[in-house]
């Protein structure tokens, strides 16, 4: 019997990759159910994932269990972000947004300082003493930044000595993306050959 | 009032944010990991209000018989059949997520393989899209291109076997002009994201009231 499940799943698994795979050739029926059927389960599956991983553990069990009490004022922020459903008591719904944003600020505050900006000037910050292949690559990497910055930098018009720096950003920036390219197609490359192994090895047994 | 209660509530919340982590002591320093708990809490009961907005849309879609309104029904049965046998897994087992439940044999068998397939389908379109940068022949786009190559046979074992530098030449592009331009890019970043969330609690940016 567990078998037959097995194979069931197999076969299903393999029905919906062809389905996808199907819109390569043409938008079609298939491709469509398995598109819809995708944002379906997807849905289902967070609901079921936020209550069991988040609302239960983090908000039920401590109350019932150990009497958290504390935590009914997350809990009446949660249900008022509901209100929305009803339109005259609507505008209570942003204080939960409020809370939220509040939370999302004070933590961008102090993670874009000591998680971006510290760490990326310190690594900037480097040794250029010495006439070696490493002095090269830390002067390129010092040149690379305040170009890049200057790039980015919109008060002053790129002009002249501004303008060249900020073509030179631009071209660190192309190779930047270009590394990011690279990668990505090679993640999505890796997924393909999974879903290729998975076609002739685990459901069509060809490749051993 | 109810716009100035909202505004107070952000304020209040970031600076106890900002305190906790200014002052990592008790009862501070425990303040930030509370929040956190309560915003995972709070961004859960949300989750209801998309499903929500989801099902309603495809139900109308599904009453006016709408063109497509066949897979609009796959979207609400396919929803269905995760919610029940997610209840079931909880009954049974005491969690959805056991790995006997009927939710983790449908996740398995449904949503990884919908999941890297259309992840997966991506690389084809990801190639057309490089052509189509290759075809602009602007240097900006030839050297975009030319990174993204040199990347990827430094990271392949058919790179190696062309040319046994390819993987020196790949790691040299990673730890120096795309470091540098990283760099650039995440400074900039940070000095936006600050300025944001500045406005933000002071109350000067307020469209996430509207």
């Amino acid at each position: 019997m567990h078998n037959f499940w097995v194979i069931l799943g197999v076969w299903m698994a393999a029905f919906l990759t062809l389905a996808i795979f199907s819109f390569l050739y043409k938008d079609n029926p298939f491709y469509k159910f398995a598109e819809h059927l995708y944002v379906g389960t997807s849905a289902g599956y967070m609901l079921i994932y936020t209550y069991f991983l988040v609302i239960k553990p983090m908000l039920i069990d401590p109350i019932s269990q150990e009497h958290q009490w504390i935590l009914l004022i997350p809990a009446f922020f949660g249900v008022i972000m509901l209100t929305r459903w009803f339109p005259k008591i609507a505008w209570l719904s942003r204080w939960s947004i409020a809370f939220t944003v509040g939370i999302g600020t004070g933590l961008a505050i102090t993670g874009s300082i000591q998680g971006l900006l510290v760490p990326q000037i310190k690594g900037t910050l480097i040794a250029l003493h010495g006439w070696n292949g490493a002095t090269l690559n830390n002067l390129l990497i010092i040149i690379g930044v305040i170009a890049t910055l200057t790039y980015f930098y919109f008060s002053k018009e790129h002009r002249g000595f501004v303008g060249k720096t900020a073509k030179l950003g631009i071209t660190y920036i192309m190779i930047a993306f270009g590394a990011s390219f690279g990668y990505t197609v090679m993640a999505r490359i890796s997924l393909l050959i999974g879903r290729m192994y998975f076609l002739f090895h685990t459901w069509i047994p060809l490749i051993k | 009032m109810r716009r100035e209660i909202p505004l107070a509530i952000t304020f209040i919340t970031a600076l106890i944010m900002i305190v906790s982590f200014c002052i990592p002591h008790a009862p501070f320093g425990s303040m930030q990991d509370v929040s956190l708990k309560w915003y995972s809490i709070i961004a859960g009961f949300t989750m209801l209000l998309g499903v929500d907005s989801l099902i309603h849309m495809h139900s109308v879609k599904i009453k006016r018989k709408k063109e497509g309104w066949v897979y609009s029904l796959v979207l609400i049965l396919g929803f269905a059949l995760f919610v029940i046998s997610g209840i079931i897994g909880g009954i049974r087992f005491g969690s959805a997520m056991d790995i006997r439940s009927s939710f983790m044999y449908l996740y398995t068998y449904m949503i990884v393989p919908l999941q890297s397939t259309m992840f997966a389908l991506l690389s084809f379109f990801i190639a057309s899209a490089a052509y189509r940068a290759f075809r602009a022949r602007n240097m900006d786009a030839t050297l975009l291109l030319i990174t993204a190559v040199l990347v990827m046979l430094g990271r392949v074992p058919v790179g190696y076997q062309m040319w046994h530098s390819f993987p020196a030449v790949a790691e040299w592009i990673m730890a120096v002009p795309q470091m540098a331009a990283k760099r650039g890019i995440l400074i900039g970043v940070s000095l936006g994201s600050l300025a944001v969330s500045l406005r933000i609690m002071l109350g000067i940016e307020r469209s996430y009231l509207s």
